[in-house]
């Protein structure tokens, strides 16, 4: 796989990826036509990722990852803002270069179990994108999906290219997954929750098999988590997602040590490690739930569960970026 | 009989017939729990967790090939009872349940409270009025509003769904309630927030859990007995503070360090391997193909052997201990 590690240099001057102003709002409508207003799934996401670099966005269920993740690939059109892909915006290309587009960037998709098609068997499955994007060669695709295989140590390939998906356990259907994200040698690999179907032995397994394909290839890579405790070994950098938004943003250790944000600050307290002590204690949770993305709260969106809250202030002015921290971003009141 | 554990559970073994044979789901199984104990039963997919979880309930699916053992409530053997009679006074009576994914299984067009109060309804003939009030309770107790008793399941998140069942398995106030991966799907705070509540209700009103989970760090929110499964077998069962402490089957050991831990710096480390095929287990140790610590006594079936006060090992390398 030589391929991607060309294009990197290529474009290794400046982010390989870039979210600005970035907006998705999906149109809520009752009995199929009454407009009721917009979900603002994503609502105002700023960021960069550099060639080679791997990256977690973390945040509660509904916070807009999927749909952020969703947009990047150009499967949802941005309400507002763009998405900058080695220096082009998404919006300009046109469909030959959208299909390319779709070629170097890979998606592993959340549900291992929804993500196969069952009637399809693993040789099938991967040959398909194969075919889309042109490889009319049978010997050809027929080698490139053994390679996929063993990358995903699915091996000898030849026990698992006739075996279809319900013979396969979870993890064996999401390395397929993975093989399947990578048979077009992609630049980037941008994957929504690949591991939280999984049990803790597996999911160790498939985040590291991420991993090193990830540094041996030099590919950029995106996952979306909502397991803090696994990030610090699968990933540099590390963005809060709340209600639409990054709320924080720093490498790793730096995020892990000092969090700054206090809704960070509740998730890492809220984790556990397997502690017999725990049993004999409460756990601190913020109150209440995440808001409704259909009319979000004014100010900070987190300030009806904020116990920092600065009246006044966080529950009518939007709070933007501040830098407490050399490298470490948060968009809180608190470090004005 | 207040020596008596509230439940013990021997040589528990549940069958399935399958297109291709006989599915070993559970294969003798034996542990007890005490009142107003927390046991967690830990496992990976498919070891066998929920089947365990349908045979204490006897709520046995069709296809079922095999059925036995011995089910002590309060010491009285339960096995032969009539299914007339395991209803009246066994299910839902002082063992309830939550099913895995029960919280997907709301009926949709049927208002959350009414419900919740069904149970009630149903099994002990309760009026609507006096249902509702207790129901009310119920929800008080698992951190819902009680204005939610009006709502449909689409209105509430999965949190507020998981807490309803939860409530739904408390309502008729049993002495056990087995929770089938109540948590897995939520996200961490909401997970907190849930293992809160049941930690206060145990303190309230005295229940015993069984949590059954591969989320290992959030089992250790209320466990107090872990009961390991692998491949339909119980393979360590000890107090929550000498598992997590010191695992002591091989199994337990690999497992405890592939769970990854937030202030821990070494990279969590995966088992190879997969757990056998649960149609054709092997006849020695299940664990074998996949232990580093195998050696020639492992061709046959190990027994279970007690170590320590309360712990029991399924494994050849703790024969120093007396057999169980
Ligand atoms: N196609 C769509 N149409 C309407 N609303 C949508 C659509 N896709 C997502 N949403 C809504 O947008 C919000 C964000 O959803 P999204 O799936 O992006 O969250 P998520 O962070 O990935 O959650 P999870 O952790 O549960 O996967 C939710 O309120 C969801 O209901
Ligand atoms: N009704 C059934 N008929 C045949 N086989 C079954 C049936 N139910 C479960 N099995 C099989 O029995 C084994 C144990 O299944 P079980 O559902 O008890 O596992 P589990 O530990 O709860 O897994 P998970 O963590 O994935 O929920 C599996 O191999 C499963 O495929
Ligand atoms: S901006 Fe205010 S309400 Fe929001 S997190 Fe910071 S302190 Fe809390
Ligand atoms: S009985 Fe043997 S193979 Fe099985 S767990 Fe013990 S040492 Fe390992
Ligand atoms: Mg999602
Ligand atoms: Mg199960």
């Amino acid at each position: 796989m030589s391929a991607p590690a060309r294009d990197i240099r290529r474009s290794a001057a400046g982010p390989v990826l870039s979210a600005r102003d970035l907006h998705t709002w999906f149109e809520l409508r009752q009995w199929g036509f009454l407009r009721v207003g917009s979900v603002r799934a994503v609502d105002g996401v700023n960021f960069e990722l550099q060639a080679g670099e791997a990256v977690a966005f973390v945040g509660e269920s509904g916070c807009g990852k999927s749909s952020l993740a969703r947009t990047l690939l150009g499967l949802h059109q941005p309400t507002r803002g763009e998405v900058i892909f080695e220096g082009r915006s998404l919006g300009t290309l046109d469909a030959r270069e959208r299909k390319t587009y779709l070629a170097r960037v890979g998606f592993v998709q959340q549900d291992p179990y929804g993500a196969l098609p069952p009637f399809m068997d693993v040789r099938r499955i991967l040959h398909e994108p194969l075919i889309v994007h042109g490889v009319r060669n049978r010997a050809e695709r027929e080698k490139r999906a053994r390679e996929a295989l063993e990358e995903v140590r699915l091996s000898p390939p030849d026990d698992f290219l006739s075996k279809f998906p319900h013979m396969l356990s979870g993890g064996q259907q999401q390395r397929v997954v993975i093989a399947r994200a990578l048979i077009l040698r992609p630049a980037m690999i941008i994957a929504d929750e690949p591991v939280s179907m999984l049990d803790a032995s597996v999911r160790v397994e498939i985040l590291q098999l991420l991993r090193s394909i990830q540094t041996n290839h030099g590919l950029t890579l995106a996952f979306i988590t909502h397991d803090l405790s696994t990030v610090r070994h699968f990933a540099e950098r590390i963005f809060v997602m709340y209600a639409g938004r990054i709320v924080e943003q720093a490498p790793v250790n730096e995020l892990l040590n000092h969090p700054q944000h206090p809704y960070t600050q509740a998730l890492l307290g809220a984790i556990s490690d397997p502690d017999p002590d725990n049993a004999l204690q409460m756990r601190e949770v913020p109150p209440g739930e995440p808001p409704s993305l259909l009319k979000p709260p004014a100010g900070c969106r987190f300030h009806p569960r904020c116990n920092r809250m600065i009246p006044g202030t966080c529950d009518q002015e939007d709070p933007p970026e501040f830098e407490p921290r050399n490298g470490h971003h948060t968009a809180c009141w608190l470090y004005r | 009989m207040a020596s008596e554990p509230l439940l013990r559970v021997e040589d528990l073994r549940l069958h399935y017939r399958s297109g291709n044979g006989v599915v070993r789901a559970l294969d003798g199984v034996s542990f007890d729990i005490r009142r107003n104990e927390a046991l967690v039963v830990l496992g990976e997919s498919g070891c066998g967790k929920s089947t365990l979880a349908k045979a204490l309930m006897r709520l046995l699916p069709r296809n079922v090939q095999h059925f036995s053992g011995n089910l002590l409530v309060d010491g009285v053997e339960t096995m032969g009872f009539s299914e007339e009679r395991f209803r009246r006074e066994v299910r839902w009576v002082r063992i309830s349940m939550v099913m895995q994914a029960a919280m997907n299984a709301l009926n949709p067009v049927i208002r959350v409270g009414e419900q919740v109060a069904e149970p009630l309804r149903v099994h002990r003939g309760w009026s609507a009025r006096q249902a509702r009030e207790r129901t009310a309770e119920v929800f008080g107790l698992v951190g819902i509003s009680a204005d939610f008793l009006q709502r449909y399941p689409f209105e509430l998140s999965g949190g507020m769904r998981q807490r309803a069942v939860l409530a739904m398995a408390l309502v008729t106030e049993p002495d056990l309630v087995i929770m089938d991966e109540p948590t897995s799907a939520l996200d961490v705070l909401t997970q907190a927030s849930i293992m809160n509540a049941l930690k206060r209700i145990k303190q309230e009103l005295g229940t015993s859990f069984i949590l059954i989970t591969h989320d290992i760090s959030t089992s250790s929110e209320i466990a107090e007995r872990v009961a390991l499964m692998y491949a339909g077998q119980l393979v360590e069962f000890a107090d929550a503070k000498d598992f997590f402490g010191e695992p002591a089957h091989p199994y337990s050991k690999l497992l405890m360090a592939s769970v990854p831990r937030l202030h821990q710096e070494e990279t969590p480390v995966h088992i190879p391997g997969q757990p056998p095929n649960l149609l054709d287990p092997p006849e020695g140790c299940r664990f074998a193909e996949r232990c580093p610590s195998r050696f020639d006594r492992c061709d046959r079936d190990p027994e279970t052997f007690r170590i320590g006060n309360r712990r029991t090992v399924r494994c050849w390398l703790h024969a120093a201990g007396s057999r169980v």
